[in-house]
């Protein structure tokens, strides 16, 4: 057992390299700074007094994650942004044969205009997109801290990319013509 | 008719798929042309959204030092170095998010960045800076903007053509990128000077695959270089003895 102080000290090593990469992650899921630095100060003190109930040898930056999605789902920002999750039945949309191939379309596409499209997708779609390719996390991780199973979250990817070619397609497109 | 494989490519390029079906993927993406096109899109965008999104939101000083204050141990004040200590460990964690946007991981490394600036240039409307079929326009462009020179061949009897050329960065280093023509496909030829980005590639002549690109690199004389291209292997490997037999 650990006594409170080396209990404290773990944490904190633990936690602190956590910081930058979740106060990333929290910014992009709310929007702004004053709410994610909120999300993440709760995270934080959450992920703390609850840090006797994490199983040494686990994954750690998982449970953070899923504290601060928690703490995120349950904010005024959070409700509001859940409440139309019209998400796993649409269809996917497969693009036109005469488009553009999209590994040249998305050759153009510049930092601004990826960010934008990111901004504009629901937000189960953009967080999906930022826990596999930004934070590089596996579907296995995904679906724990996510609480759903690895289908769901194939086809929640799939969707999420989906939507997120079409609107980078729609801009780029546009753009040119 | 869509390709049965198409919806594996996602899981393909999150390295998700089971070791065989990883393999038979590889396979698949090698005779597949709309499949390879469509991965490399999808792998287009991986990369992108990385690239755009991490580390796009960082924490200021004052609230990392705030949480700093909230997770340190009751009995322990802080040392006053330490804001600065993690700043720094901060801006390491950054630089090494930021080098780290090329995707699968087996993958990362130079060839795939080449991959990329290989498609880049043919999407683009102007893709090379210099535009001539003739080596002696296009070898002294580079001089004074690179701190080598290398030779081009003489093309006259052979199928290729050469279309110009731009300047290349890979691995934080400038190099040179030639764009050649044969048939109805884009050859883009690098040089750069070798160094040990490079060197896990190896020095002797080999022939790889990247996606649906053929590649043959090798070192001469203190230079690297990489041939990509969608054309043949054949052509690619045609072009490279060129390039090696050029004076
Ligand atoms: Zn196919």
């Amino acid at each position: 057992m650990h006594d409170d102080r080396g209990n404290a000290e773990t944490f904190e090593a633990l936690a602190m390299p956590l910081l930058a990469p979740l106060y990333n992650f929290a910014h992009w899921l709310a929007g702004n700074r004053d709410e994610a630095e909120d999300l993440v100060q709760e995270t934080y003190v959450k992920a703390l007094k609850g840090f006797g109930s994490f199983t040494p040898g686990t994954n750690f930056r998982a449970w953070m994650y899923r504290i601060l999605r928690n703490t995120f789902l349950t904010s005024r920002t959070g409700l509001k942004a859940t409440v139309s999750l019209d998400d796993e039945e649409n269809p996917v949309t497969q693009p036109a044969a005469d488009d553009d191939p999209e590994s040249l379309l998305f050759a153009r596409a510049d930092q601004e205009e990826i960010r934008r499209a990111l901004e504009q997708l629901p937000v189960v779609h953009r967080e999906i997109i930022l826990l596999c390719d930004v934070e590089e996390m596996s579907y296995k991780e995904i679906a724990e801290l996510a609480g759903i199973p690895i289908g769901t979250v194939m086809s929640r990817l799939s969707r999420a990319r989906s939507s997120m070619r079409s609107l980078l397609r729609t801009k780029l497109q546009g753009a040119r013509q | 008719m869509t390709c049965e494989w198409r919806d594996k490519i996602g899981a393909y390029l999150d390295n998700e798929l089971s070791e065989a079906d990883d393999l038979a993927m590889s396979r698949h993406l090698r005779t597949c042309q709309d499949c390879a096109m469509a991965a490399l899109g999808s792998r287009k965008l991986k990369v992108s959204i990385k690239r755009a999104a991490s580390g796009r939101f960082v924490p200021s000083p004052e609230f990392r030092s705030r949480i700093g204050k909230a997770v340190a141990p009751r009995s322990r004040s802080l040392p006053s170095w330490l804001p600065g200590f993690a700043l720094a460990a901060t801006a390491i964690i950054v630089v090494a998010v930021g080098l780290g946007l090329l995707l699968r991981p087996r993958q990362h490394d130079v060839l795939v960045e080449i991959t990329d600036l290989h498609v880049s240039t043919l999407a683009s409307a102007n893709p090379v800076d210099v535009i001539s079929t003739d080596r002696h326009t296009v070898k002294p462009w580079f001089q004074g903007k690179l701190p080598f020179t290398f030779d081009l061949p003489e093309l006259q009897n052979s199928e290729f053509h050469l279309i110009g050329g731009r300047m290349a960065y890979v691995a934080q280093g400038p190099g040179a990128q030639l764009l050649f023509g044969v048939r109805k496909h884009q050859i883009s030829a690098f040089v750069f000077q070798e160094r040990e980005s490079f060197a896990r590639l190896g020095a002797a002549p080999k022939t790889s695959q990247n996606l649906a690109f053929n590649l043959e690199t090798w070192t001469d004389r203190g230079l690297r270089y990489v041939v990509i291209s969608d054309a043949s292997a054949a052509d690619v490997l045609a072009l490279a003895k060129l390039l090696r037999s050029a004076e």
